[in-house]
């Protein structure tokens, strides 16, 4: 089976150095460790956003990195879809128009905000579609955020700490969000955190980093599912 | 020109009717001038902010150099270029027929060469200010470069961009040396500034307090109009 994301890489930042490998299946994997640690910039890397010194970097078995060949595959064409700490919608534009803006497999205005419109549904979004980031909580932009990283097909999803701008209560409600959506769309995702709960909570995979290394990596055990039943709204978010 | 505002308003507005001409001239002038302004302004301030090529501060400093220069010295090399021999009168003959010194299109050209730096400044610094994090954010939505630029990067820089269209327009609007030394203050090349001075050189000082007071007005009420396009909701 090919990896959904293998790479080795790496890249020195003035005294900084990160040399970090792995590779990720299926499911979330969690890149877990302190801050300054080099997890975000193994996601800048992934998308393309900082080229690395050294090293390969594949998606779904497409290279997208190899320094050695100077293959270096632009953020757009990488298919991935990004969730950012501060959910960087466009201040300037809807949030239809945000997630609407990201859709790459349709072509005309209404078939991409059709789309965007089921995936705003599906994060619980809709309520909020034709207002602007800047009158929106920090949740409702996460969720936005989240959609709008979806919307696009992606191959692969990127999460850099998409929860720790948020209060505690929004931030529990959330990660069921995500771990439901990601898990119901079938996207491999990475997520960045460096909160051992949320790392549990949403990881299927935790890979440990520590000053620009890999420490290890552990599969999260996760209780069988039980039978469905009947289940209040927002206990699995929308699937 | 003295279409550009109906006459009927400008009745209205109680400005005397000699006043009509040099008013129409400078409006029409510094709003031609401003429409190249802003367009040619703005892609040079996007190159300036985002490019990385040789010679990149070369060429801001010589498009900003009529800032640092006298206008009647940029007036003059408009002068010996536009209206000497050579290939840019040659030029202008074969696309207008005739060469741009003393007529309407000399005082565009040289309302366009003064007011540029402003726009071009203020649009590089607007521009080099937006966030680079959400032109990443675009790149990873898969936009291309081309709609990053018109979708992300103008749009949050388009305070600082209206402001400089703004600036090259009252730069434009208040020229004189420049346009002065290219079109002489010819009939129906004579703009607001030179009527104030022929005004005043010819000692009709009441005339000289009406022109000064409608060029205030306009400028003022432009500036102001214009400001409020800049203005935008609150994110």
């Amino acid at each position: 089976m090919t990896a959904a994301l293998e790479l080795a890489v790496s890249r020195r930042i003035g005294e900084f150095d990160l040399d970090v490998a792995f590779k990720v299946e299926s499911g979330i994997s969690v890149l877990f460790g302190p801050s300054g640690a080099g997890k975000s910039l193994t996601l800048s890397l992934i998308a393309g956003l900082t080229r690395p010194d050294t090293g390969t970097i594949a998606i779904n078995g497409n290279v997208v990195t190899d320094c050695a060949r100077r293959t270096y595959v632009s953020t757009q064409k990488r298919r991935i879809g990004m969730v950012f700490q501060d959910g960087l919608l466009l201040p300037h534009r809807s949030v239809l128009d945000n997630v609407a803006l990201a859709v790459r497999q349709a072509k005309g205005r209404r078939a991409r905000r059709a789309i965007a419109q089921s995936w705003l549904e599906q994060v619980g979004a809709e309520a909020f579609a034709h207002r602007r980031p800047g009158s929106l909580s920090g949740g409702q932009r996460q969720r936005a955020a989240l959609a709008r990283g979806l919307a696009g097909d992606p191959a692969l999803v990127l999460l850099d700490e998409p929860l720790s701008a948020l209060d505690l209560e929004v931030r529990q409600e959330l990660r069921k969000l995500i771990r439901g959506v990601i898990t119901s769309s079938n996207v491999p995702a990475v997520l960045v955190t460096h909160d051992r709960d949320e790392a549990i909570e949403l990881g299927d995979v935790i890979i440990g980093y520590r000053a620009g290394r890999v420490t290890g990596s552990e599969l999260v055990e996760r209780p069988a599912p039980t039978e469905p039943g009947p289940t209040s709204p927002g206990d699995t978010g929308p699937a | 020109m003295t279409a550009l505002i109906p006459h009927s308003w400008l009745n209205w507005l109680g400005i005397p009717p000699w006043v009509w001409s040099p008013l129409s001239v400078s409006l029409h002038a510094a709003l031609e001038a401003t429409i190249v302004v802003g367009a040619l302004g703005t892609a040079l301030g996007y190159l300036l902010a985002k490019g990385r090529f040789p010679g990149r501060s070369a060429l801001e400093t010589l498009f900003s150099m009529p800032m640092a220069l006298p206008p009647t010295v940029v007036g003059w090399y408009l002068l010996t270029q536009l209206g000497g021999p050579g290939p840019i009168r040659d030029a202008e003959v074969r696309l207008f027929g005739h060469p741009l010194t003393f007529t309407f299109d000399g005082i565009v050209v040289a309302q366009i060469v003064e007011s540029l730096p402003y726009c071009l400044r203020f649009s590089r610094a607007a521009i080099s200010g937006v966030d680079s994090r959400f032109e990443q954010a675009a790149r990873s939505m898969g936009l291309p470069q081309g709609k990053i630029a018109l979708l992300v990067t103008l749009p949050l820089a388009r305070r600082g961009i209206v402001a400089g269209v703004a600036m090259a327009f009252g730069r434009a609007m208040g020229d004189f040396g420049a346009t002065m030394v290219v079109a002489g203050g010819v009939p129906m090349a004579t703009t607001m500034p030179i009527a104030l001075y022929n005004a005043v050189f010819y000692g009709t000082h009441e005339q000289a307090t009406v022109l000064a007071l409608v060029q205030l007005a306009v400028s003022l009420a432009i500036l102001l109009g214009v400001g409020r396009l800049g203005k935008v909701r609150p994110w």
